[in-house]
Parts: C-alpha cells; sequence; structure tokens
C-alpha cells in the first residue's frame, strides 16, 4: 500500500511563548515533539505495512526544526521523510495548511492509497486539518477512526461518534485521521533514533517546489485571524485556604456555598 | 431598518440542526439563544436547518427556540447522518441564501462536517469555540481554547463569508421553549445532482453504557496519587454521590486500580467540563489539566500549596485530601438534611 502520514511538531513545553503583535506563537523557541495523534496515525499506517506491505511518506509542514520528527519518523519505520518549510507557509491556519498539504501529495505520491493524519493536534486542536483535506484532494474519509481494516480496495473503519459505535466503508484513495485510543505507538530505540539523525534523509521543499499559489498558502491564504491570545487562569481570584480542616471546609461552604449549590441543584441551607 | 429590507437581502445568522441524541445534546437549542442574541446586535434572523426524515418534531422544537425560519429537506434517502451529502446539502443552501453568520455544534458528527462545508466555500472556521460575540464592526469574535486550554484565542474571518464556528457544548444556555413561537417553514426537496456519498455505513449502534456520564456531570470529584490508598479514594466516591456527581482519577490511580480506566481524566482519557470540579492530591500534569479546561470552577486539595493544580484553581486547599473529603461528606451531609 502506498501510505501518506501528515504528521505535526507541537510544542512539548505547556508554557508557551507567543508573540502578542501578531498573535502566532513563537514555535521557535518551544522544544517540539510529535503531535501525539501523529503518533498514533504513524503506528496505524506502520501495522498496515506490516500486513499488507507497502511504502509509507511521512509529510510535515513547519520551521527547519521540524525535521525533527521526520527523522523520528524515519527511525520508526517510514520509507521516505518530506519537510514542507518556507517562510511564505508560516502562519497559515487549516484552509491554507489543507491546501498545502494536499498539493504537496500531489506532487509527491500522486498514487497513494491512504492519507492518515492524527485526529487533532495538542497545540492548535483544531481537528480540521483531516476533513478539510480530504475536501482538497477530493477524495472520501473519515475522523477520528480508531480501528482500520483493509479488504481489497476497501477501508473498513470503526470509530466512536456521539454515542454510536459505527462501523464504515469507503473505496480507496481516501484518508482517515486516527485516534489516540487505540495503535499505541512504539518508540524508536535511542540507537535507532541516533541512527536515524545521522543517516536518514529528509527532503526539504519550498514553495517554490510545489507550485504553490502564493495566495492560498500562509497568512495571505488564511481565512481567519487570531486577534488575541490570553491565558484564560490570569482572571482566577485563586483564594487561598488552610488551616485546620473543619474550619477550612465551613469556610469554603460559607464563601462558595452558592456556586456548589448551584452545580448540585440543591439549596445547602437546609442547616439549622 | 429590518423591515425595510426584503427577506432575501437580510442578514442572517444559522445554526446547523444536529438532533442527533436529542435528549443529550442540547447544543443546538444553546447555539440557538446564542444566536438570537448576536443577531439582535447586527439586525440579522435566525435560520436553522434540518436535514433528515421524519424530522418535523425538530423543526417545532427550533422555531420554539428561536429560529425565524427553518430550512427542511425532509426525505428517506438522507435518513442517516452523513457527514459528506449534509455537507454538500450545507454548501447548497449557503450559496442561495448568503448567511453572515453560521453556527454548527462541536458534537463528533459538527467537527468533522463544518471543516468540510467551510473548506468548500473556501472561508474561514473556527474549532471548537467557548465564547462568540461581536466587536464595533460587526464581526463575530469566536474564543477558541488552544494549548489544551492554557491559552485561549480571539480569532476573526475578516473578509470572506459566512463566518464559521463549531461551538462546545454547554457554553451557552437554551431560551426555555415558547409554545407560542412561530416561524416560516421552507422545505426544500433533496436536489437531484447531489453528489453519492462515497462513505457507507455499515452499522452504528448506540453505546448505553456511561460513555458520557463524566464527560456531562455538573460536578466532578477527581482525585490522584495523594488521596493514598484505595480505601481512602473510595471516599471520593461517596463524595461525589452526595453531590450528585461522578468520580474521575488520574492515571497512577487507574494503574493502582483505585479507579476503573473509564474514570481516567486526561489527555489519555476523558475531557470533562463540570461546573464544578473538586481535585484531591492532584499534582496537576498538562495530560491530565488539558482536560479539565472546561470545568467552571475548581476546588483544589493539596498537602503542597505550590502544585500546579493549586495554581490553576479558584479554591486552593492546603490540607490533606482525604481529611478534606471526609469533612466535607460530614459537612454536606448537615447541610443536606432535611
Ligand atoms: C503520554 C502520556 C499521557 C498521559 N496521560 C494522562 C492522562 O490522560 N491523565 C492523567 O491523569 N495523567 C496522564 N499522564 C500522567 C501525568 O503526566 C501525571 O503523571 C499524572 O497526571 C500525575 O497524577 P497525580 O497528580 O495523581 O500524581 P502525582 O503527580 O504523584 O501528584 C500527587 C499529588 O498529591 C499531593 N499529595 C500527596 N500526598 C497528599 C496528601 N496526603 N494530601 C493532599 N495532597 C497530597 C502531592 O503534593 C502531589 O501534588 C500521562 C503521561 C504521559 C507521558
Ligand atoms: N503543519 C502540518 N504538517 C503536517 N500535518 C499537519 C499539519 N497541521 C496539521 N496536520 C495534520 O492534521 C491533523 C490535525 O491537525 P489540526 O487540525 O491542527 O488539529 C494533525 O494530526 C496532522 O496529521
Amino acid at each position: 500500500m502506498n501510505l501518506v502520514v501528515c504528521i505535526k511538531q507541537v510544542p512539548a513545553v505547556s508554557e508557551l511563548p507567543w508573540d502578542p503583535q501578531s498573535g502566532t506563537l513563537k514555535r521557535n523557541l518551544a522544544e517540539g515533539m510529535m503531535n501525539p495523534a501523529c503518533r498514533h496515525a504513524l503506528e496505524a499506517a506502520l501495522r498496515l505495512k506490516e500486513i499488507h506491505g507497502g511504502y509509507i511518506t511521512a509529510i510535515s509542514m513547519g520551521p527547519p526544526a521540524a525535521a525533527e520528527i521526520l527523522h523520528e519518523a524515519l527511525a520508526l519505520g517510514a520509507d521516505k521523510a518530506v519537510l514542507l518549510s518556507d517562510p511564505k507557509l508560516a502562519g497559515g491556519d487549516t484552509l491554507a495548511t489543507s491546501y498545502t498539504l494536499g498539493r504537496a501529495i500531489y506532487k509527491l505520491c500522486p498514487d497513494f492509497d491512504l492519507v492518515l493524519c492524527g485526529c487533532h493536534t495538542s497545540d492548535s486542536e483544531t481537528a480540521q486539518v483531516g476533513p478539510q483535506l480530504c475536501v482538497e484532494l477530493d477524495i472520501p474519509g473519515v475522523a477520528n477512526v480508531e480501528h482500520l481494516q483493509v479488504r481489497g480496495r476497501t477501508l473498513i473503519m470503526r470509530r466512536l461518534a456521539d454515542n454510536f459505535l459505527e462501523t464504515l466503508e469507503m473505496d480507496l484513495p481516501g484518508l482517515v485521521t486516527v485516534t489516540t485510543k487505540q495503535y499505541l505507538p512504539r518508540y524508536a530505540s535511542l540507537g535507532g533514533l541516533n541512527e536515524a539523525f545521522q543517516s536518514s534523509e529528509v527532503r526539504t521543499l519550498t514553495a517554490a517546489d510545489l507550485d504553490l499559489d502564493g495566495d492560498k498558502v500562509g497568512v495571505a491564504g488564511s481565512a481567519t485571524r487570531i486577534r488575541a491570545v490570553y491565558a484564560p487562569q490570569a482572571a482566577k481570584e485563586n483564594v487561598v485556604l488552610k488551616g485546620a480542616v473543619k474550619d477550612i471546609v465551613e469556610e469554603l461552604f460559607n464563601r462558595f456555598g452558592d456556586r456548589i449549590a448551584g452545580a448540585i441543584g440543591k439549596d445547602l441551607n437546609g442547616r439549622q | 431598518m429590518a423591515a425595510s429590507k426584503d427577506k432575501q437581502s437580510q442578514r442572517s445568522i444559522w445554526v446547523f440542526g444536529d438532533y442527533r441524541n436529542y435528549f443529550q445534546n442540547r447544543v443546538t437549542l444553546q447555539l440557538l439563544s446564542r444566536a438570537t442574541d448576536l443577531a439582535g446586535r447586527i439586525g440579522a434572523r435566525v435560520c436553522a436547518t434540518v436535514f433528515g426524515h421524519e424530522v418535523d418534531e425538530y423543526v417545532g422544537e427550533y422555531i420554539a427556540h428561536g429560529a425565524h425560519t427553518v430550512y427542511v429537506v425532509d426525505d428517506s434517502r438522507i435518513k442517516d447522518y452523513n457527514v459528506d451529502t449534509y455537507a454538500s446539502l450545507m454548501v447548497w443552501l449557503i450559496r442561495q441564501h448568503n448567511p453572515e453568520i453560521v453556527l454548527v455544534g462541536a458534537t463528533t458528527f459538527g467537527r468533522e462536517f463544518a471543516p468540510k462545508v467551510a473548506k468548500l466555500l473556501a472561508t474561514g472556521l473556527t474549532a471548537d469555540c467557548v465564547g462568540l460575540d461581536i466587536d464595533e464592526e460587526g464581526l463575530l469574535v469566536q474564543t477558541a481554547p488552544a494549548f489544551g486550554g492554557n491559552l485561549l484565542a480571539e480569532i476573526v474571518t475578516p473578509a470572506r463569508r459566512p463566518q464559521m464556528a463549531t461551538v462546545r457544548p454547554g457554553v451557552y444556555r437554551e431560551i426555555p421553549h415558547n409554545y407560542h413561537a412561530t416561524g416560516e417553514v421552507l422545505r426544500l426537496s433533496l436536489p437531484q445532482d447531489l453528489p453519492r456519498p462515497r462513505v457507507r455505513l455499515v452499522s452504528a449502534e448506540r453505546q448505553v453504557q456511561r460513555e458520557q456520564r463524566l464527560e456531562e456531570a455538573r460536578i466532578v470529584v477527581c482525585g490522584g496519587r495523594g488521596m493514598g490508598s484505595l480505601k481512602r479514594f473510595r471516599n471520593l466516591a461517596e463524595l461525589a454521590r452526595l453531590m450528585g456527581g461522578e468520580v474521575g482519577a488520574t492515571r497512577p490511580v487507574v494503574y493502582a486500580n483505585w479507579a476503573g480506566q473509564d474514570a481516567l481524566v486526561g489527555q489519555a482519557g476523558r475531557h470533562i467540563k463540570p461546573q464544578v470540579l473538586l481535585a484531591f492530591g492532584i499534582s496537576g500534569a498538562i495530560q491530565h489539566t488539558a482536560a479539565i479546561t472546561g470545568a467552571d470552577f475548581i476546588i483544589a486539595v493539596n498537602k503542597n500549596p505550590g502544585a500546579t493544580m493549586m495554581k490553576l484553581a479558584d479554591v486552593a486547599v492546603v490540607a490533606d485530601a482525604n481529611q478534606t473529603c471526609l469533612a466535607l461528606i460530614k459537612e454536606l451531609k448537615k447541610h443536606l438534611r432535611g
């Protein structure tokens, strides 16, 4: 099978520096890792390859540092790794990202059978790139897949959607986004990782290499604009209570009893 | 102003009618309520869509909850929820009527459906919003969480239309059912040239287990390693029972078998959004806290005042977790008596 996995590098830290002017993240400052759901998508691809044979191309769009996760993908068993990196591509929303990834897939592996994405990323969390990439590539697709099975040219998928356990099928080529519930990812040995970093090759392509329409990529190609980014926790009062447990609990009810009662849906003044 | 314009040219805010799991899934009604507020500010009408077969009850519901107009496509060929078919229908309708704003509930279905609609229309979409507002220029300001809710981003779609958002269930309160409300119902027949669905539904089985209980709970009592033992952890269940809430757990607790896998809250488990969250003996690792960002009010109990969980809390109780739990049980029993 000719498999394509889209993987994204996300910041590994929880404290994130962002640029208040542009409202975008200073990604270069944060240490990166492979997005967890992308790791599961790669694992699903590796298992399909184990069963059916085939070839895995890992593609990532991001800054030069994102080559790291592509080396890791190679160490884990991907056959080819391509980084789409160009300042023109930076700051794109899902519309621009799905266009860019779609064009790259057409250019690099026009004969793909299946594209695998993560169900969502841990930084932007949109879960939109997969479904939009289906439209870009004009292929059938299913999001949040937990289990995959290939039978001839048909893909059979299982997923949980809004309380329904669904079994779906589609003819290939197609696209799936993979959840983190199944396909527990393997990890590369340190030796394997070292070797991959030294010997494996990640191809880097720019917007020009891909003949991309400049009006459809990066900030220019994005329909949305980020106006402001802020930490919601800052708004919290953070009342600290300490001392004897009995007193604390009493104070808790005195000051926040209404809040608790509201959630319980009962009046808490039954006290004599 | 509105009266002088004819209906075709009046601005409108649309809500996609996501009626599956109707009794648990109130997000469409919540969005109709928010749309009504926003529409008042930009002089727009509120419209809803209903796609499916034998769906009249929902049409009535949506009018009773604020929709001025409902576009209905009722046909046995579209009786099953299908992302691609419903997306094609939505695009077809949006192209005819050019709404300003299109809102979709952030259900699993909505979060797959809306991106396809937005892409087909080449417009912007903001995912899983926790806030919607209108700014001075009349633009929709969409507040969405990022980085596991550690950040909130305000996003706008300045030029393209419609402005689209998926919105997290539970953010807005539905307007009470108004039996006297009247609205316009436009029944459309299924377009002939609708593309055939390329994804086939083989089977769909409703899950009746506790699947959503933790996610939907208004109160969650969550315990971490700091509870110390299975015996003590069980006190949390008693507290949760008294409060009519559910018990959640961190990963070490699940690994220690103090709680089942289905109680796991976090990146690898469930995402919760209770009105009140009580966190006992939890350090506040990102893999856990990423899933509690929807909690309105957090009470954390920890011996260590410097724990991350304590920093995230509205009320940080510096005390022994189990002692506090027992004292709360005692106090609650007093309050709930009689
Ligand atoms: C890939 C990955 C996925 C993960 N997914 C999840 C997930 O989905 N959910 C999850 O929860 N974790 C997850 N984890 C684990 C996570 O990183 C943390 O290890 C875990 O959340 C910590 O649980 P804890 O707070 O109960 O334990 P600890 O971090 O050990 O914290 C215990 C806390 O209890 C306090 N304490 C101790 N004794 C007492 C006492 N007597 N009274 C009061 N307080 C006391 C301590 O001060 C401390 O703050 C994941 C990790 C990885 C690597
Ligand atoms: N920059 C990117 N490079 C490669 N794949 C991406 C990129 N952004 C998103 N994806 C894919 O789309 C999935 C969902 O991302 P998102 O819509 O950002 O939540 C990810 O798990 C990836 O598979």
